[in-house]
């Protein structure tokens, strides 16, 4: 897993690797500096040698110079690997997410590719800027200090044989509890923000029902148990810093009394034993070394807290795109609009019992129109994905032009098969940059054209900026209707050979919904249009309407034969007529 | 020295200086523990500082004299470190007790602010939620609380405890020698330069990196959201493309505002050492020309020591006021929001459940009896009862949403007891708002809304709510299970008489056949069930509910017409003995309505019944016919 993730530093190796190396250069200066001031001290000032003073200062400058300069190279380096690191992540999975098929999609679902893509990264950048400062810095500072420690005297440093695994022990204790702790804090306050969003969401709905009170309340049981959690758990942390104290403070007081007897037993003699320099030092290392460990400590909380989003990076990362192009030998021409479903069945995962769609036979010739109609959950839908292949039959083949679709590049079938989704999405951007998804290169006039046919270019003309108006994103300043045929305008400008209108024009008035109807009819007779609706008018005028039920043909035929022969459809037929006569 | 760490984006508070009162305002509560924080604090950092100069000292004024004096008396040692260790072990006190206690005020606060401020959101009106995004009200709820509760209990009590070193230090170090504290007055002054300006810098870069941030963020939402659509057009490459661009953009700014806030560290840490060389260079030739007058030796050492000490108090100072004026900003939108004007509400008629005898008295009673009564009370503290029946009146009524832009104009409609009234209309022609002026959602500008009789400004809003069954355009459902979701349209319901709404509804067949039938937990809105089966349940909540007032808006758009033609049962029969308001595309949900309004422009067009409507050939008649004559 780790591997995969370290393949994103690609071209930030050198910063990746030389951050780690200035970082150790800085704690080696960081580590001898304490030395240079103790001569400082001891031979300079303190038998007032000017000469000593001034010499070991500028040794003082130039090691704090150097240290500077190492600690900013790193600083910089470490930015520069951890930001490109992040970058390629992002790069890698959004790129990754490009070739994902439908059920990848449904898979991993939108929303949490989004959070994947966006939080999860930025924390993942963050333990990675750690993982080459922070956590080189403070192991190195660690055994550096020690070995230093260690080096003036051995004996002494015994003590931290004592104080290291009481504050590792503590460490131990206290980590894991308060880690539990606000991993379900975390848990809450997803559940907390799940709350405040449906409830903004549905602010309607809660006011309607005159339910405030009831949700003011489940907000402050929710909120309240964040409370009792969290202090539960800084109550915990709060001992962290006094225990560290403790330690610190132990450590010193006993070096002072234990050093003080050497120091006396030596005779001040460095040689002999412990001198008083040696003694200073000693206590700048105690510092160095509990702090390092410290920091060591909480790196590696944090590193393993970077475990979870670390993972769901990954499973973007491998996620196979189950939907591909042939390797070679694509076909690159649709010929015509002929679709055809031999013996096909589908099933949405492997692992589904149900199967969405049963052995459907059906022909449609080019150029024809067909209306299909059924229940909810009749698997409408699923029978039209199948044609731009985006999702794959389980059994069967499906054919478009004569030609098995899994054959197609898919580009080249997805361009010559436009579908407008029951979801109709718009992006942020003006009109004109919304239709030329359809086509990129498409004229004014060709625009106009499409929207005129959509009957879209009335109300787009409405607008004060005509075409160039802005939409929001999710394009929530249009109404729903005018959505709809901006997506069914978006979808021809493709100049497909088949078209799919997937519940298009639900929310268009039934006049509309005609024109619209009549202007297919008549200015794009060479497409073959498959239209779902819950309007038996918007499909009656069909050369075939299909009828699915739990997802298998019920019946095909025009709507006369329909009217005779097939109750569904008769039932259908009479609800929407009921009254009208 | 930690890395400076920026939250929020980088905005400024207008006012921090309110914001900060009004938020200690909230810590009023606690002012108890907060001054018992305090002096542990001073304690804290004042044992902290004057432990670590006696520990400097012992060497000194112990060991040297012993081992110059050749004696082995470690007695006066041992009483001093004793001495030490005591104001060692009370420092750790207080220092637990700060860290102990504090939680209680930063988690209080926390709570306190998020609840009030969550209470005060169901208070708001609807024009709130209108004008504010969801993502914009939910930010509040994360990431603003979130550096509050930084603040509070970090950079708070971080800042008073390095002013309190700072301010401690600062006496010794004059203590020790004025003359080198004017001296290290200098060298700090140009280190906090140094470091005001890098903090400056990256504080730029960083909004520039939020900003690019957003950008890219918003981008990732929007087309992963309509990844399907991306693939339908084959749009994939063109999505590579931009997303590069804003991805180069972003790591261009982040590696800028990173390496600054990086570079702190190393920059305080070794300007500090540099000082240090500075200072004893100074204090060293100070000592030899003055033969010790200016500056004995012992005060020399002492000083020296001390201001190692001192350097990183001061940047810990900057650092936090830094992320308090960041907080600030996070406070502030909070108290925008508690300060937003609540739904006035200033009505004084209450429902009640009433028993009505034979001869048409009504008496109030607490037990559901199938009837209610408007309980009216009046300025000379008379009652009187109206029975709840149903009728609602119009009369003239303006409406818009804005003051500048009327959207209903001169809207007058009379709805018997367990009439059905249906509007229709194109997209903005008003059809909804007229709906969400009836349950007051907005407020009419002009003309009178009564219900029985009562202008509905005298109903008291909840109980008005109470009285009235809705299903939105929009279906919006909740976490938990199916039956959770049905109950909430009537907290009293039980579960035969949820199932029976569903039933009622149609709902039940799809219900059990969910894994867990009733109980079902639903996730996001009910992303696991299809818009059909999400609205069905939206009726089932509303059958529920048990209202003699329905308003119905477009909920059946999107259910197939079979199960159309099953919910249109169940809702007939739902009706019965209700005054419903309608609202749907489809003309034939509409057809059989006592009374069809033709909206258009916010205008009243055309009113009768379909027959009416039909012979009078207008707008009505050409709907009619475009959906069943094409040719």
């Amino acid at each position: 897993m780790l591997k995969r993730l370290a393949r994103c530093i690609r071209e930030y190796k050198w910063p990746a690797i030389l951050s780690p190396i200035c970082m150790i250069g800085e704690v080696a200066m960081e580590v001898t500096i304490p030395l240079v001031m103790k001569v400082l001290i001891d031979e300079g000032t303190s038998k007032q040698n000017m000469q000593i003073v001034v010499q070991q200062s500028l040794l003082l400058v130039l090691c704090a110079l150097c240290s500077l300069v190492f600690g900013v190279a790193s600083a910089f380096f470490a930015s520069k690997a951890a930001t490109g690191f992040a970058k390629n992540l992002r790069h890698d999975m959004f790129h990754r997410v490009q070739a994902f098929s439908f059920s990848n999609i449904d898979r991993l679902s939108s929303s949490s590719i989004v959070t994947r893509l966006t939080s999860d990264v930025a924390n993942l950048q963050m333990s990675f800027q750690m993982m080459i400062r922070i956590a080189v810095r403070s192991p190195m500072m660690l055994t550096l200090a020690l070995i230093s420690a260690m080096n003036i005297n051995m004996k002494l440093s015994l003590v931290f044989c004592v104080a290291l695994p009481i504050l590792v022990l503590a460490l131990v204790l206290l980590v894991p509890a308060v880690f539990k702790i606000f991993d379900r804090v975390f848990k809450t306050y997803d559940k907390l923000n799940n709350v405040v969003q449906e409830n903004v969401h549905g602010v309607r709905v809660v006011k309607s029902f005159v339910r405030e009170d009831e949700e003011v309340q489940k907000f402050t049981g929710i909120s309240g148990s964040i409370f009792k959690d969290f202090c539960k758990a800084e109550r915990i942390m709060a001992l962290n810093n006094p225990i560290m104290q403790l330690c610190i403070y132990g450590c010193m007081l006993a070096i002072s009394w234990i050093g003080a007897h050497m120091v006396i037993a030596s005779g001040n003699n460095e040689a002999l034993g412990l001198g008083i320099g040696g003694l200073n030092s000693m206590f700048i290392y105690t510092t160095q070394i509990l702090s390092s460990l410290m920091m060591t400590s909480m790196v590696f909380v944090m590193l393993t807290m970077s475990r979870a989003p670390l993972k769901r990076c990954y499973e973007v990362l491998t996620e196979e795109p189950d939907l591909t192009s042939p390797a070679e030998n694509a076909v690159i021409t649709v010929d015509d609009g002929s679709i055809d479903f031999e013996n096909v069945s589908f099933r949405y995962s492997a692992t589904a019992q149900h199967r969405a769609l049963r052995d459907i036979n059906l022909h449609i010739p080019s150029g024809a129109t067909v209306g299909i109609i059924g229940g909810t959950g009749s698997s409408k839908t699923t029978l039209v994905q199948l044609i731009p292949r985006l999702y794959d039959v389980t059994e069967g083949c499906l054919k478009v032009g004569g030609v098995d679709v899994r054959s197609y590049d898919l580009q080249v079938l997805r361009d010559n098969v436009a579908m407008v989704l029951q979801k109709n999405e718009l992006f942020s951007g003006t009109i004109k940059e919304n239709l030329r998804w359809g086509n990129k290169n498409a004229t004014d006039e060709e625009m106009i054209h499409a929207c005129q046919l959509a009957c879209a270019h009335e109300f787009i003309e409405s607008f004060p900026d005509k075409y160039d108006t802005h939409i929001e994103q999710g394009g929530t300043n249009v109404s729903g209707g005018q959505k709809q045929r901006l997506c069914i305008a978006r979808a021809l400008l493709k100049n497909p050979k088949i078209l799919i209108l997937d519940d298009s024009t639900s929310a268009v008035d039934t006049h509309t919904d005609a024109s619209i109807r009549k202007a297919f009819r008549e200015e794009i007779p060479g497409i073959t249009k498959l239209i779902i609706a819950q309007r038996i008018s918007s499909v009656q005028d069909a050369d075939m309407i299909v009828v699915m039920e739990n997802g298998q043909i019920e019946a095909v035929g025009n709507h006369e034969q329909l009217l005779s022969s097939c109750s569904i459809y008769q039932e259908v037929y009479e609800s929407q007529k009921k009254g009208e006569e | 020295m930690p890395p400076v760490r920026m939250r929020g984006d980088g905005r400024k508070a207008k006012n921090p200086k309110k914001t900060l009162s009004r938020l200690l305002g909230y810590m009023k509560r606690h002012t108890a523990i907060l001054i018992i924080c305090c002096v542990c604090i001073v304690i804290s950092a004042y044992a902290s500082t004057t432990g670590s100069e006696n520990i400097g000292n012992l060497v000194d004024d112990f060991i040297t004299p012993m081992v110059e004096s050749g004696s082995t008396d470690f007695t006066p040692l041992l009483q001093y470190l004793i001495r030490i260790g005591a104001i060692f072990a009370v420092g750790i006190v207080a220092n637990f007790l700060v860290q102990f206690f504090m939680v209680t005020v930063s988690q209080g606060t926390q709570k306190q602010i998020r609840d009030e401020m969550f209470s005060k959101m169901q208070r708001l009106p609807l024009r709130y939620f209108d004008s504010n995004t969801a993502g914009n009200i939910m930010s509040r709820y994360t990431s603003d609380i979130d550096t509050l509760r930084q603040m509070i209990s970090q950079s708070i009590p971080q800042t008073v405890s390095s002013i309190v070193t700072v301010v401690v230090i600062f006496i010794a170090m004059l203590r020790s020698s004025w003359i080198l504290t004017i001296v290290m007055l200098f060298t700090v002054t140009g280190i906090m330069l140094v470091t005001v300006k890098v903090v400056s810098k990256a504080g730029k870069y960083f909004v520039g990196q939020q900003k690019s941030l957003g950008a890219l963020n918003g981008y990732v939402e929007e087309m992963i959201h309509g990844q399907k659509v991306v693939k339908v057009f084959n749009h994939e490459d063109a999505c590579k493309e931009e997303f590069d661009k804003l991805n180069d953009e972003l790591c261009k700014n982040a590696y800028t505002a990173g390496k600054l806030t990086n570079m702190m560290g190393p920059v305080n840490n070794n300007l500090g050492y540099i000082q240090y060389s500075i200072l004893a260079i100074v204090g060293g030739l100070l000592v030899v020309m003055s033969e010790g007058k200016l500056l004995s030796l012992g005060n020399l050492l002492t000083f020296l020591l001390l201001s190692r000490n001192f350097n990183m108090p001061i940047s810990q100072i900057s650092n936090q006021i830094n992320a308090i004026v960041m907080a600030l900003a996070g406070a502030e939108r909070i108290f925008e929001l508690m300060d937003e004007e609540p739904e006035v509400d200033n009505g004084y008629v209450t429902l009640v459940n009433a028993e009505i005898d034979s001869d048409g008295n009504i008496t109030e009673c607490p037990q559901h009896t199938g009837h209610w009564a408007w309980r009216h009370p009046h300025n000379d503290g008379s009652l009187t009862y109206t029975e709840l029946k149903g009728e609602i009146t119009m009369n003239q009524v303006d409406f818009g949403y804005v003051p500048e832009k009327t959207v209903l104009h001169d809207i007058t409609l009379y709805a018997h007891p367990g009439q059905k009234i249906a509007f229709v209309g194109a997209t903005g022609a008003g059809k909804t708002t007229i709906t969400n002026l009836i349950n007051r959602f907005y407020d009419i500008d002009d003309g009178k809304i009564r219900y029985d009789g009562i202008n509905i400004n005298k109903i008291k809003k909840s109980d008005l709510r109470r009285s009235l069954g809705v299903v939105l355009q929009e279906t919006n459902l909740f976490t938990g299970t199916v039956m959770e979701n049905i109950r909430y349209g009537n907290l009293d319901a039980s579960d035969e008489d949820c199932i029976r709404a569903a039933k009622l509804a149609n709902a039940h067949d799809f219900i059990i056949r969910l894994p867990k039938g009733y109980d079902t937990e639903l996730t996001s809105n009910g992303t696991q069930l299809s818009q059909g089966q999400r609205q069905l349940i939206a009726i089932a909540r509303a059958a529920v509910a048990d209202p003699p007032v329905m308003i119905l808006d477009e909920a059946t758009s999107s259910i197939d017409t079979r199960t159309e033609a099953l919910v249109q049962k169940g809702m007939d029969a739902l009706m019965q003995g209700r005054t419903t308001f309608v609202i749907a595309h489809r003309l034939s949900t509409v057809m059989n309505s006592d009374c069809i309004m033709v909206l258009d422009h916010g205008r009243i067009i055309e009113r009768g019944t379909h027959a009416d409507l039909i012979a009078e050939k207008g707008t009505y008649y050409q709907l009619y016919t475009g959906a069943f004559e094409l040719e």
